[in-house]
């Protein structure tokens, strides 16, 4: 027999409001070009992107903490396929240990040829040395700034 | 602990596809409500409870779906709860119907769900959804790149080649070959896999799992109902759940307690499970698993996770054959995930798989004498681990 389909589409907008510590961290990105981590005053850990509170001790962080501009690849990935709505591949991003953080923040990395993957992938290797570059227009977003090899 | 015994005596799957046409969503779950009823021998008036398996609403494309589905569980005048911890929710669900038993408020439960996974045209983009809008979303996440750069980790802890993950693939085709419900159901070799394009390196096409439509149902009852009524019944005997912490980038850098690259809170999971049901040594006690595991590269943190290999074992354990079906411990004998996701009511699948195992109704896919079987799912942003011990 005939079986019918009916497609929709969802377009929903949402106005996230990023909270005073995620606003802080933002503005200085925007207007100063830097990165800030919070400390826990339990444990000293710097979380990165900043939290009010640590997950491990649940404690509210009690100071900010320049990092970077220097860090250490912690993982990363190159995707090769397009997916609706995500950018347009080849892309590689991952998460970065920045000097001075405990954690790791997520970025995209830039500036390496992605067209042999082997190749590419050890360039990204675990454990090599970027530096955070900054778009010159800032809007207070994650993606004004990204990580180059060092 | 001396936790009641809660039994199995129900169970229905569908032949899952890319897409089921033929069935609107509710139609979906009422296929599999209606085998697990047939198999339990009981009518709809003695369940007690519905809990209801739905994972994110936006893969169905319905939101709230569990309020369409409750017809198709029959949930009029019964307890009603809907379960979603992402990709474990198949595992929680029938944990959560194990609770309302062994709690003593019902004596016949039944979880049931469906998916229709082949329906939405942006998977990954849905998926993006999960992580936080305000540092992470920006991103392009999704759970390929997530999984992507754990096997990256743990690639780089303990040595994994894209060969070695194409081998799980193969394995675990070559089992699905032999489900009639597995959705990949095509043999591949090691060469075909790494033909493959890439999707999220080092993952490509085949070591994804694909987009499955099907339902799932189980049906649950207490050690006396069961006694009662001379039903046949396999037990539950370990249930586990363990959480990690949201942010993946918590999972790396310095002081950390989870590894990214591995499935910490998963093996904190399973030794819950064990100690409930007394196994010391999973090893020689376990007889067959079900790991969910959408992506070839995390089979082996899971193996290793579920003690039946240590840490960056699995690999050698998979190249030599341990754990494919005549191995020592078959792994995924269903085809596992790789082979079917019908996300809503894939680690539900997991746990019924061994249900089916240890009562050697398998089918095609039985492995021999098998008694004793451990199932599990992941879910959020390998997140959310349920364990289950599942014994004749």
């Amino acid at each position: 027999m005939e079986l019918l389909k009916r497609q929709e589409k969802w377009d929903i907008t949402y106005t996230h409001a990023l909270g005073e510590v995620a606003s802080w961290f933002f503005v200085q990105i925007r207007d100063n070009a830097k990165i800030y981590g919070r400390r826990c005053a339990k444990t000293g850990r710097v979380l990165v992107p900043p939290r009010a509170f640590s997950d491990q001790t649940l404690e509210p962080t009690t100071e900010w903490v320049e990092v970077g501009p220097g860090g250490r690849i912690e993982t990363f990935t190159m995707v090769y396929e397009p997916f609706q709505h995500l950018p347009e591949p080849p892309y590689a991003f991952g998460f970065v240990q920045l000097d001075g953080a405990d954690t790791a923040i997520g970025g995209f990395f830039k500036g390496v040829d992605l067209s042999d993957p082997a190749k590419a992938a050890e360039k990204l290797a675990i454990g090599t040395r970027v530096k955070t570059v900054f778009a010159d227009k800032r809007v207070g977003d994650l993606i004004d700034f990204w990580f180059e090899l060092a | 602990m001396n936790a009641p015994r809660v039994g199995i005596i129900g169970i229905g799957q569908s032949a899952f596809k890319s897409r089921r046409d033929d069935a609107s969503y509710p139609d979906l779950v009422r296929e599999a409500v209606n085998i697990a009823l047939a198999q339990s021998s009981l009518d709809l008036d003695a369940i007690e409870a519905i809990v209801y398996s739905l994972s994110p609403d936006a893969m169905v494309g319905i939101g709230n779906a569990e309020r369409l589905g409750v017809d198709a569980v029959g949930g009029r005048n019964k307890r009603f709860l809907r379960i979603n911890t992402g990709g474990s929710t198949g595992i929680s669900s029938v944990a959560a119907a194990y609770y309302h038993v062994a709690a003593g408020a019902c004596d016949v439960v039944m979880t049931a769900g469906a998916d229709k996974v082949g329906e939405c045209g942006d998977s990954q983009t849905v998926l993006n959804k999960i992580w936080d809008p305000i540092y992470e979303r920006p991103l392009p996440q999704g759970t390929i790149t997530m999984l992507a750069m754990s096997g990256i980790r743990y690639a780089n802890k303990y040595g994994m080649s894209e060969e070695d993950m194409a081998r799980v693939v193969v394995k675990n085709r070559k089992h699905a070959s032999l489900n009639t419900n597995a959705h990949l159901r095509k043999e591949t070799t090691v060469e075909e896999v790494m033909a493959s394009r890439y999707i999220s390196w080092p993952i490509k096409l085949m070591d994804c799992c694909p987009q499955s439509s099907g339902g799932g149902a189980m049906v649950l009852a207490s050690e006396r109902f069961i006694k009662e009524n001379r039903l046949d019944a396999v037990w539950i005997t370990g249930v586990g759940h363990c959480s990690e912490t949201y942010y993946i980038g918590d999972r790396m850098g310095t002081g950390y307690t989870a590894d990214h690259g591995d499935a910490y809170a998963l093996g904190n999971s399973f030794k819950r499970a064990f100690k409930m049901a007394g196994i010391t040594d999973p090893r020689k006690q376990v007889d067959v698993a079900e790991l969910y595991a959408p992506f070839s590269n995390t089979e082996f943190h899971a193996i290793e996770a579920a003690g039946l290999a240590g840490h960056g074992e699995a690999v050698q354990g998979v190249k030599e054959g341990r754990f494919g079906i005549g191995g020592d411990i078959p792994v995924n004998p269903s085809g596992g995930t790789l082979c079917t996701n019908a996300i809503a009511v894939t680690a539900m699948i997991r746990v019924a798989e061994v249900a089916l195992q240890v009562s050697g109704r398998a089918g095609g896919h039985q492995v021999k004498d098998a008694k004793l079987g451990i199932a599990s799912g992941n879910g959020g942003d390998h997140q959310f681990f349920g364990t289950m011990v599942v014994e004749a």
